[in-house]
């Protein structure tokens, strides 16, 4: 390879740390503000670095604002998702791996296209159902999807991963009598490990990060989960403050973002590189 | 056909929860809202068959359809083109030996896994006209900053901004295709004398089209069904969705309002199929004209 120009080099870097500063003022602007008083947010020119560190917004945003309840809501409902998502995934990956049924990629190929469907498509009918049957205002519609299957792009990922296993591993396991159901949860998941996990945090990352389902199914305030806890905390604060409407303590809107923020950059922090890199072969293979 | 049998029982019980999950929650409500949105249903009275009504009224006569179809139309241009050129171009640059590479990939990774309910309220409030960053530098260069997020002409570019923060992950897309490109082609293309230019233009897009292809069909599907950053957006504006002057009216927000705003949920199941089909037919115009420019390998 011919050696870059110095110039090519310092237009590379120029570029890589602006768009570096690009994701990280905003982050970085999101946690100051949550540190500063109402009078720091709305003062212009923006008042960069707060005086003093307003810890008490934390304190504001959990006493007052129900958070312990909205931050444990939405871990209770991501954990439920993530079991069943793993507790249907893995097998039906497994099958359309392993076993072998006519028009099997076929099927598969239909189950893909839920991909492309809009969420907007099948949302009024469920509406109706789950109020017909009396799951609306529970965690139900959240939950019960998950554990049918409902991640259809992990199915996706945990077959990639299952076809690598030798065909000759499994065959091996069978003629040693060992049922389909003790293959999948001794043999196949334990060596594909690295997928399951990724596709536990991505279960995780997808369901915190839900606005749309919890918006439409959880109409009481105490079900809420964060996403929907801002919105609603939002709302509140410029009727209190309805004299003018932009009005909004974008300190302490700010202190939720990053409550809400911390648990996804701690899992990332440990995580980064593997989902970095499936992120980075899913169009490769897909 | 026998030693098949007792395996195939094992498929229909192992795929069988994902299989009925996939009946339950697509098949039956996509057939179920094909049939809403050829009927007059507004939740009091049950649906009652109106034939095509609901898409005639929707093309004739609804005030909101076509502002919203623009409004999506408008952000899908804007925004697909500078996310595919912005993480293709970064992806060339974190494809670099460079120091704190590694580092540099993660970070323009994160964003995009932080809730879009965050992206509507950080952007917002760095468009805010008081206390907000752009202002506050626009101040410093002498320039009188405003509300931008009142601002009717100015209320979607601060969206296609904020979409922004998210383009790392067709970035990391586009690096896994980068690094499936072999090293030695380029080689052979240098030794053949081809500059930084040739050898982009001819080794290496041809190689990575299936990740811009990719990239385009999902980045299409996302643009077209935005959401939960219109909605934020609307609420941080404490003004009925849609606005300033419905410049913010995203289709997928329009939507909400039809069927949970004002109960129009056959009206809404339609403008559903309508966004189902068109998500089809340009996942398919995408395929037909990828044949004649994406390149599989093997």
């Amino acid at each position: 390879m011919d050696r870059r120009h110095p110039l090519a080099t310092v237009c590379l870097y120029a570029a890589l740390g602006l768009g570096a500063l690009f994701m990280v003022v905003p982050l970085a602007w999101m946690v100051l503000t949550s540190l500063k008083t109402f009078p720091e947010v709305i003062h212009s020119p923006p008042v960069w670095f707060p005086s003093a560190p307003q810890w008490g917004n934390y304190r504001t945003v959990m006493a007052g604002f129900a958070f312990y309840r909205l931050f444990l809501n939405s871990l209770f409902v991501a954990a439920m998702v993530i079991a069943g998502t793993i507790l249907t995934c893995c097998p039906a990956a497994y099958a359309f791996a392993f076993h072998e049924v006519r028009h099997r990629e076929i099927l598969f190929g239909i189950l893909l296209t839920s991909l492309m469907l809009p969420a907007q498509v099948t949302i009024i009918p469920l509406f109706r159902v789950f109020s017909a049957i009396h799951w609306v205002n529970t965690y139900l519609p959240l939950v019960v999807p998950a554990w049918l299957g409902g991640n259809v792009f992990g199915i996706f990922l945990l077959r990639q991963s299952f076809r690598a296993i030798p065909r000759s591993l499994i065959d091996a396991a069978r003629i040693d009598g060992a049922t389909e159901w003790t293959i999948l949860w001794r043999l196949v998941v334990p060596v594909s490990m690295p997928a399951v996990l990724t596709v536990c945090v991505f279960t995780f990352i997808w369901s915190w990060n839900d606005l749309f389902n919890p918006l439409i199914y959880l109409q009481d305030e105490s079900m809420a989960t964060l996403p929907v806890g801002l919105l609603y905390f939002i709302n509140r604060s410029q009727q209190i403050a309805s004299a003018s409407a932009d009005q909004v303590p974008w300190q302490l809107v700010m202190t939720l973002a990053t409550v809400m923020v911390l648990p996804l950059i701690a899992l990332f922090a440990f995580v980064q590189r593997r989902l970095v890199e499936s992120v980075a072969s899913s169009g490769v293979k897909g | 056909m026998s030693a098949r049998g007792p395996r195939s029982t094992w498929f229909w019980f192992l795929a069988g929860p994902a299989l009925l999950g996939f009946a339950c929650f697509n098949l039956a409500p996509m057939a179920y809202s094909l049939w809403l949105s050829l009927c007059r249903y507004e939740v009091v009275s049950p649906p009652r068959f109106i034939g095509f009504g609901n898409y005639a009224y929707l093309f004739v006569h609804d005030p909101s359809f076509w502002p919203s179809v623009r409004v999506t139309l408008a952000f899908t241009l804007t925004q697909l083109p500078l996310s595919i050129v912005a993480s293709l171009g970064f992806a060339l640059a974190l494809n670099q030996p460079i120091r704190g590479r590694g580092f540099l990939r993660s970070l323009f990774f994160l964003p995009s896994i932080l809730p879009q309910a965050v992206f509507a309220v950080v952007f917002v409030y760095l468009f805010q006209a008081d206390g907000g960053v752009l202002n506050g530098i626009l101040g410093c260069l002498g320039i009188r900053g405003q509300a931008w997020t009142t601002n009717p002409a100015w209320a979607l570019p601060v969206l296609v901004t904020a979409s922004m923060w998210g383009f790392g992950y067709p970035l990391v897309v586009f690096l896994g295709g980068l690094q499936n490109v072999p090293r030695e082609l380029y080689e052979a293309a240098h030794m053949d004398g081809a500059g930084p230019w040739e050898r982009f233009r001819h080794v290496t897009l041809p190689l990575i089209s299936p990740v811009i292809f990719f990239n385009l069909v999902m980045g299409t599907i996302g643009a077209l069904k935005v959401f939960d950053l219109a909605y934020v957006f609307s609420v941080t504006q404490g003004k009925p969705p849609g606005g300033p002057a419905r410049a913010t009216l995203f289709y997928g927000l329009n939507l909400y309002e039809q069927a949970f705003g004002y109960f129009h949920m056959g009206l809404a199941s339609a403008m559903a199929w309508l966004l189902f089909a068109v998500v089809l037919v340009i996942t398919a115009v995408n395929f037909r004209l990828g044949r004649r420019w994406v390149h599989y390998g093997d």
